[in-house]
């Protein structure tokens, strides 16, 4: 099983394919044969991963063609993360998306695509490549997002899409640069042709500057995150989960490994203007977006503005450079993931539940769903970072490696970060648990006794806004919840496993 | 100055489509000229890397034809970035036609409004 890099890629796009055959047989086949690839997708992804954490990266050279001249995948512990966290996340939002849908075929292929072009993003060594599998899974993103009801899903969609497109378009045109100055695409072999031809050369920093405007862009830093909270709040629930969760997070590995493995930390300390352009975007990003998501009503786009933030955690990190910030931005990467994406599950729940998707309706939501207030308070609890949960543990080794590398501006914001995130939450929690209820709700109770019944609507029912709720969606909620908190007892020793390639990435 | 931009009239080229692209993205409300805006965008960026591959007076990269060659490779990164784009157009294209049949127009503006009134 040498090939498995390139399996890992390939096995959801197969299963892709042969759910939308089985489409054409019989419809909503799609379920079982999506959990099957993600199951397969899952194995792969770990037997990969427990050969990435090693001294070595896994390589695999594509169809023969020796590197540089050829794709090149390489899998080192970070790759392999990313690769595990797709793979599992998308098996996750499987279990919520049984019952609370889409249940068409054409929507599971359209699932398993996006998981193939996350997983290409992640095992990739080579730059053009590494553009098409962003593109492939922004195309798989935007027909995702379009897959909601209504004209708001498919406006949300095309807004994402023209803007992630010229996202992607600026990637490429950093590609052309770096192309132009070294004639080599792939990325091991580009940052020692970028060192020949010298970190001062306008080639050079024009690429860095492309490759991650159009970076910043998929991973949404404020001011070029607009299409997110349209996005999010736009999509079902299932698909902001897995979007929120993945599509972000890849984008911002990607943008550690162009910093790190294209451009290495000398071109950062070479150029200081760089290292302010990402000090500025991560600085921006946590403010402006803690303070955007304050201010929303709508439940899911204050998720979407607390991501915006969240990711500005992650690029302050990368603009830190040291080994500290960067275990903390891979431990955040993975903690934002499963919290985001519970948060995500835990609002559709508490909708098809209770009917109620703003931030006021959540009033005594304890009394009503004591499932869904005590998962979301975890989750948000883990967002905010209380120790134990994984978000303190990724916000602490960050904000530890600001101070290490004495960027205290960086310091002070990524502190300070922690009572914004609050800020936000802190209503919710309020809302939920000393509140009165605002108005006497039946609406529990005839659901739940819809779903035991075994009944399940299309979610075009007369009884608007209310939904199936499934064991399947409570237990992929809880399992969130439990997550969130366990990945932060076992972090630190997944940090000592990422030291090897932290260091590999720094030298 | 005259000759320097002579000599780099495909880069010139290039940023004008660019810029181009980038107005009719921003400015205008309609959104099948986004699209199209979208594209003229992209075409810049294809054009910069044949431009780039292209070396005056060279051959094709044929073992048959006389060095020097004209680098063949940026020529196939963009055949799979034209692939790439016709698609997003197309996803684009049938997401205009639902919302053109959701709200009735394809003006912006308009879309706004009806989500306003609603």
């Amino acid at each position: 099983m040498s090939d498995l890099p390139a399996l890992v890629v390939a096995a959801p796009i197969v299963g892709s394919i042969a759910v939308l055959l089985a489409g054409v047989l019989r419809a909503r086949t799609g379920w079982p044969l999506a959990v099957v690839a993600a199951l397969v997708q899952v194995g792969g992804a770990v037997t990969l991963a427990s050969r990435a954490f090693g001294e070595e990266p896994v390589r695999y050279v594509v169809g023969g063609f020796r590197a540089p001249f050829g794709i090149e995948l390489v899998v080192d512990g970070l790759s392999a993360t990313m690769v595990v966290l797709v793979a599992v996340v998308a098996l996750g939002v499987l279990g919520y998306a049984r019952v609370a849908g889409p249940r068409s075929n054409s929507f599971y292929a359209v699932y398993l695509l996006l998981v193939a072009g996350l997983t290409g993003m992640s095992v990739t060594g080579d730059v053009f490549n590494m553009y098409v599998f962003l593109e492939i899974t922004g195309l798989a993103a935007y027909a995702l997002v379009a897959s909601g009801e209504g004209g708001r899903s498919a406006l949300a969609a095309l807004k994402y899409l023209i803007v992630g497109t010229v996202g992607a378009s600026l990637f490429l045109l950093g590609i052309g640069y770096a192309y132009v100055a070294t004639g080599t695409l792939n990325m091991a072999d580009l940052s020692t042709q970028l060192a020949a031809v010298g970190y001062n050369s306008p080639l050079v920093q024009a690429a860095f500057g492309l490759l991650v405007a159009g970076l910043f862009v998929k991973v949404a830093v404020f001011p070029v995150h607009t299409w997110q909270p349209a996005a999010y709040a736009g999509a079902p629930d299932s698909v902001s989960a897995l979007i929120s969760a993945l599509v972000s997070t890849v984008a911002a590995y990607a943008l550690i490994r162009i910093v790190f493995t294209v451009f290495t930390v000398e071109f950062l300390l070479a150029t200081p203007f760089a290292r302010t352009v990402l000090v500025a975007g991560a600085v921006v990003s946590i403010v402006v977006g803690s303070a955007l998501a304050v201010t929303q009503t709508e439940i899911k786009r204050m998720l979407a503005y607390s991501s915006v933030s969240q990711f500005g955690l992650v690029v302050g990190a990368i603009a830190v450079a040291n080994g500290t910030a960067l275990t903390g931005a891979a431990i955040h990467l993975v903690g934002h993931a499963v919290m985001k994406g519970g948060l995500f599950l835990t609002s559709g729940l508490v909708a098809n539940a209770t009917g109620v998707r703003t931030i006021d309706g959540y009033e005594g939501l304890a009394e009503r769903l004591p499932v869904g207030a005590g998962a979301f308070s975890v989750l948000a609890l883990g967002m905010v970072g209380v120790p134990p949960a994984v978000g303190f543990v990724g916000k602490w080794y960050i904000a530890l490696g600001a101070v290490e590398a004495e960027t205290w501006p960086l310091a002070v914001v990524i502190l300070l970060s922690t009572l914004l995130t609050l800020a936000y939450f802190v209503r919710i929690l309020e809302r939920m648990y000393f509140r009165e209820p605002a108005e006497a709700s039946a609406a529990v109770e005839t659901t739940e006794q819809r779903a035991a019944a075994g009944l399940v609507t299309d979610g075009t029912g007369t009884d608007a806004g209310l939904g199936p709720v499934s064991m399947g969606m409570r237990a992929t909620v809880l399992v969130a919840a439990v997550l969130a908190v366990a990945l932060g007892l076992a972090v630190f020793e997944y940090g000592a496993l990422l030291q090897p390639t932290i260091e590999r990435l720094l030298a | 100055m005259i000759e320097a931009l002579a000599d780099r009239v495909y880069y010139l080229a290039v940023f004008l489509l660019l810029g181009v692209g980038t107005y009719m993205l921003i400015g205008n409300a309609n959104l099948v000229k986004k699209v199209i805006g979208m594209n003229i965008f992209q075409t810049g960026i294809f054009l910069f890397f044949i431009t780039a591959a292209y070396i005056d007076g060279a051959s094709p990269p044929l073992l048959s034809a006389p060095g020097p060659y004209v680098s063949p490779l940026p020529h196939v990164l963009i055949l799979t970035a034209i692939v790439v784009g016709v698609s997003l157009t197309a996803v684009a294209l049938g997401l205009i036609v639902r919302i053109y049949s959701e709200y009735g127009t394809l003006d912006e503006d308009a879309i706004a409004k009806v989500i306003a009134d609603e």
